[in-house]
């Protein structure tokens, strides 16, 4: 045990990979697209087509909308698939390219084209997108097929397939932002999907605001790269980043941060990730679980030339990750509806993410190493829990579920899968990407002596935590006792609703089925097959310093903690009886189940300021604005109404007024004899 | 035409003295103002406060052929030639036209509508008589210089050179104002016709339509010893017809009954007018005859 | 006798016209008034034209006449126009242009 991470590396170095890693310790430089690269525009434009039909062309195509949305994105999965096999076969030197598309803002002296970036990074997002787009895209088929509307859903699925693709391939910041601003616009179309009942729409609405305020930061980051250099594409940017003054990097890293912050669900944006679970599960599986909220840690990492030059923007980065880590895993502890609760844990998960994002270039590989795995074993979860409320009726309170593991067996062992993934479980997937990032987090990297202790034992904990709310998550839902009423007996619980539990169909079921074998290997295929050498040509090499404490020291306290946490869940939630409706709990828990007050707190120091604010302008508008103009119409027609006596209406009066002017003019003319 | 005008020049001439030399006129000059300007004055003030509307529209007339005279006298016999002509021949026989259209009678009333109009205006004239009158006075130190070179060639030959040469232009524009004015008139004058227009064949068929008596009313009656039109005359049967006395009088009551007239006529109408009462009740006594008319008819009374 | 007698009578005659439009209320007298002004002037031009030696103050007199037959035109049509609606000549019943 104690030298497997070490053999593995080992392993990993001595294979005759098909990944040779990048001669160079720096990164590859952009090569023109060629070959089958060329084809790599039909990656966006498959779904962005197949939206825009399914749009345009209204019910016509309610019968076989779906259908053509879902080979859409298989589509855009074969071509991506095709493009990483060239990929793999082609020399490292090879791997970063560059399709040019067009000719997009030619403005005097400033041009910028439209391209596409393929390299490893963006290809793993579009494997990442498209294959479990694709499988999400088959299961939404059997789940909304009672919806009226679900060729309007699959439009808006191939949209944010499209825009997603277009943010992890554009090749300037400028580009990405449209496929940034296309994501958003899709996750607020889906969230809201249900728009016809209001906490629905406002969900949609706080998604979208949130959103907003880290656009601000993007758009400033925008900004201050363009007027630093000029430019926006990846390829100039980055190789004039090292000559910037660290300052200027610094403000640059943390508006990329604010923006990502705002997408990825992180402290201090994070609240509107609770709420986006109002739309349909399959969303919050592909969005707001696998992928788009992953997009802010694609910026970070995107931007690693960017934070090179400005460690205290990295610090910060680091130090978000960490509390949201922390924030998301407490919040996961208390929530009773099991979306929300995967939401929290998604907020976490991502938290570890951004850690080792912030841990500079020896944690980008495994921020992504964890996104992949991670987008695997959550979208699968999340999948498990749209088949549980498909089987509920639609309930999300996990405390009306229980013993579900006899009434939906695909369901129990895919989610139960999931479980075991995200908890760290060797071998499953979860394993090998986070107790990497826990390892890079005690890693010195040169920094103060500080910094690898703390986020250590965040991470550490976060471990803890994470096995403990899961646990919960997945006993609450799967085993104990049965805290619903099949309508056949005695009932449970007075309060235990009546339900049919059923397992769903297996359009539903096979997706779930190749995400959990996911779940189960793609962290050690990934991790046996270099992915974090695959990633080279991006960021370059690096060597890891060795962590503070030991490495099997850390595997095994790890270890240790998730098993405590799950230990400690299944005492309470599966051991123990869980009530039926939710106990008040202690301070912590009722904090917990209020998001930790991070709704309170926005509330307090921006919306009511803000509307102080607004109604303090508007006072101040109708008083001194509007006070001045319908003042100055009240002297105007209080003076009109006193020369309207004048306007008598009598020629008479109006010949006398005539004639006294002549007579003043007489007389003007009579004393100065002009 | 050419004769008014060369009277003129002839009845300017005398008075036409050589004002340049002297920067003064003439005494026969001085002797026709001091005579004139006092009428004109009373004239305009007979415009100012005559009631009756003719008076002052005559008063105006005083005034502007006072004032052509004073032309003539002026040096500007053409000008006092259309003065005549043109003023007081045309605008103000228009001016009487209208008077008569709208009512010659329609004098104003005593009551002032706008208060302290009166005084005002009294106000006004005054101060704009004093302040005009002052800056006349204050720049009349002018060497008069005389039109006895510009109307070498008499005076309408030396205004058309001018209107003609100068003016030229101003003349069309006139020319146009004045088509303009007559168009305008029209218009302002024009009166639509919203109903369609009745003729005479319309007429007869809507009296004969209406029911009524188509044939002529019959005339009043002729007797022997009356033959007037306030008596009935008796129709075939006898009886005193109503509706051949002027409806006028019988609407004032002027009416005499046959009884006045003739005694037997009467008493044949009367037995007939019994064999009426019978059916209607206590009639009138017979022989007392009808009532007598309320007023007694003279012969100033006017019949209308 | 100076030639400023006849402008100290025309401003005078003028003077009397104005007080007539001032006071009247019969809109053809108001209107004689106003020919009467007009006349006045007419005094003064011609009286000018001697002063200066020069016609044209004769000739602008001349355009006065023409101008004031065509206002007299329109005046009078008016009258009659305002008549015929109101049955009134009074120009105080014309008093509709008021606040």
């Amino acid at each position: 045990m104690t030298t497997l991470p070490a053999a593995l590396t080992t392993v990993s170095a001595a294979l005759p990979t098909a990944l040779p890693a990048a001669t160079a310790e720096g990164v590859v430089a952009a090569t023109a697209a060629s070959g089958v690269f060329e084809l790599a525009w039909l990656l966006v434009a498959l779904p962005l087509a197949s939206a825009a039909v399914l749009l345009l062309a209204g019910r016509r195509t309610d019968r076989w909308g779906h259908w053509l949305g879902v080979l859409a994105s298989a589509g855009s999965f074969l071509v991506g698939a095709v493009l990483l096999v060239t990929m793999l076969g082609a020399p490292a030197e090879q791997r970063v390219q560059d399709l040019h598309l067009f000719s997009w803002i030619p403005a005097g002296a400033f041009s910028l084209d439209a391209g596409l970036r393929l390299d490893p990074l963006s290809l793993t997002f579009v494997m990442l997108v498209t294959f479990v787009g694709t499988l999400i895209h088959v299961y939404s088929v059997a789940y909304m097929e009672h919806d009226h509307d679900r060729r309007r859903f699959f439009a808006y699925l191939n949209l944010f397939v499209a825009a997603m693709l277009l943010l992890v391939l554009a090749d300037s910041y400028l580009l990405l932002f449209v496929g940034w601003e296309g994501v958003g616009l899709a996750s607020y179309l889906l969230i809201g999907f249900w728009n016809h009942t209001l906490p629905n729409a406002v969900a949609a609405k706080k998604a979208f605001v949130a959103n907003r305020v880290g656009d601000v930061g993007m758009i400033i980051a925008i900004g201050l790269l363009f007027a630093t250099f000029g430019a926006t594409d990846f390829e100039t940017v980055f190789a004039a980043a090292g000559g910037a003054s660290e300052g200027l990097l610094t403000a640059t890293g943390l508006m990329l941060l604010l923006a990502a912050t705002g997408k990825s669900a992180q402290f201090p944006l994070q609240s509107w990730l609770g709420d986006a679970m109002a739309g349909p599960t399959p969303v919050s599986a592909l969005i707001h679980a696998a992928t788009m909220v992953t997009a802010g840690v694609y910026l970070v990492v995107r931007s690693g030339p960017i934070y090179a030059g400005a460690p205290t923007a990295l610090l910060v980065v680091a130090i978000i990750g960490a509390f949201t880590l922390l924030f998301g895993a407490i919040i996961g502890t208390a929530k009773d509806d099991i979306k929300k609760a995967l939401a929290a844990s998604t907020m976490s998960q991502i938290g570890y993410m951004m850690l080792a994002a912030g841990l500079g270039p020896i944690g980008y590989a495994f921020a992504i190493f964890h996104l992949v795995t991670h987008g695997f074993f959550k979208a699968g979860m999340f999948l498990g829990a749209g088949s549980v409320m498909h089987g509920m009726d639609d309930d999300v309170d996990m405390r009306r579920f229980g013993a579900l593991s006899t009434a939906m067996k695909a369901t129990w062992i895919t989610f139960g899968l999931g479980w075991l993934a995200i908890l760290g479980v060797p071998p499953f997937s979860g394993f090998w990407s986070k107790d990497k990032i826990i390892e890079s987090a005690f890693a010195t990297n040169g920094a103060e002596g500080w910094q690898p202790w703390v986020f250590g034992t965040v991470a550490l904990l976060g471990a803890g935590i994470t096995a403990f709310y899961m646990s919960r998550l997945f006993f609450m839902t799967f085993h104990g006792r049965r805290r619903w009423h099949d309508g056949h007996g005695a009932a449970p619980d007075p309060d235990a609703p009546v339900r049919h539990p059923h397992e769903s169909p297996g359009l539903m079921v096979w997706p779930m089925w190749i995400l959990a074998a996911g779940s189960v290997a793609l962290g050690g295929a990934l991790y046996f097959g270099g992915f974090e050498y695959w990633l080279e040509p991006v960021f370059g090499h690096t060597e890891h310093d060795d962590p503070v404490l030991p490495v099997p020291v850390l595997i095994a306290l790890t270890l240790l903690l998730v098993a405590a946490g799950a230990f400690l869940a299944w005492r309470q939630y599966a051991a123990a009886p869980v009530a039926v409706v939710a106990p008040r709990g202690s301070v912590l828990t009722r904090a917990a189940r209020r998001d930790l007050y991070q709704d309170d707190v926005n509330e307090a120091l921006l919306m009511r300021p803000g509307q102080y604010l607004t109604r303090s302008l508007v006072y101040g508008d109708r008083q001194v604005v509007d006070g001045a103009a319908t003042g100055l119409a009240r002297v105007v027609a209080g003076s009109g109404e006193l020369v309207r006596r004048v306007q008598t209406g009598f020629v008479r009066s109006y010949a006398t007024t005539m004639v006294l002017g002549v007579i003043v003019l007489a007389a003007v003319v009579l004393a100065f004899r002009i | 035409m050419s004769a008014s005008l060369a009277l003129g020049g002839v009845a300017a001439g005398p008075l036409v003295t050589a004002l340049a030399e002297t920067g003064s006129t003439s005494t026969a000059e001085a002797v026709l103002f001091w005579v004139l300007a006092p009428v004109m004055v009373l004239a305009a003030c007979g415009l100012l406060f005559s009631r009756r509307t003719v008076y002052a529209a005559m008063s105006v007339v005083v005034v502007m052929i006072c004032l052509a005279i004073l032309y003539v006298a002026q040096e500007a016999p053409f000008l006092g030639v259309v003065q005549v002509v043109v003023y007081t021949g045309a605008v103000m026989m228009l001016f009487l036209f209208v008077l008569m259209l709208v009512g010659v009678d329609a004098s104003d009333s005593l009551v002032e509508t706008i208060r302290g109009q009166r005084w005002l205006g009294a106000l006004m004239g005054i101060g704009l008589a004093v302040v005009l009158v002052s800056v006349v006075l204050n720049a009349a130190d002018l060497r008069p210089q005389g039109l006895a070179a510009a109307n070498a060639e008499t005076n309408p030959v030396g205004v058309a050179r001018v209107i003609f040469g100068d003016f030229v232009f101003n003349l069309q524009a006139v020319g146009i104002l004045l088509i303009t004015a007559a168009v305008g008139a029209i218009v302002l004058t024009h009166r639509e016709r919203i109903t369609r227009k009745v003729g005479q064949r319309e007429r007869a068929e809507a009296r004969i339509a209406a029911g009524g008596r188509l044939t002529p009313l019959p005339a009043p009656g002729v007797y022997a010893r009356s033959n007037a039109m306030d008596v009935p005359a008796l129709g075939p049967d006898g009886r005193p017809l109503d509706i051949s006395v002027p409806r006028v009088l019988r609407v004032r009551g002027q009416e005499r009954s046959v009884t006045e007239v003739h005694l037997d006529t009467s008493a044949a109408a009367a037995a007939t007018r019994h064999l009426e009462a019978a059916d209607e009740g206590p009639g009138p006594v017979p022989g007392s005859g009808s009532t007598p008319p309320q007023r007694a008819i003279t012969g100033e009374e006017p019949i209308r | 006798m100076n030639l400023v007698n006849y402008l100290v009578l025309s401003g005078v005659l003028f003077s009397i016209g104005a007080a007539t439009v001032l006071l009247r209320r019969n809109a053809i007298i108001v209107f004689l008034g106003i020919e009467m002004m007009l006349n006045s002037a007419n005094l003064a031009f011609v009286t000018f034209a001697r002063l200066h030696g020069d016609l044209t103050g004769q000739v602008v007199a001349f355009f006065v006449m023409v101008v004031a037959a065509a206002e007299v035109v329109i005046g009078l049509a008016i009258i009659v126009a305002i008549y015929r609606t109101r049955r009134s000549a009074s120009v105080d019943d014309v008093n509709l242009l008021k606040s």
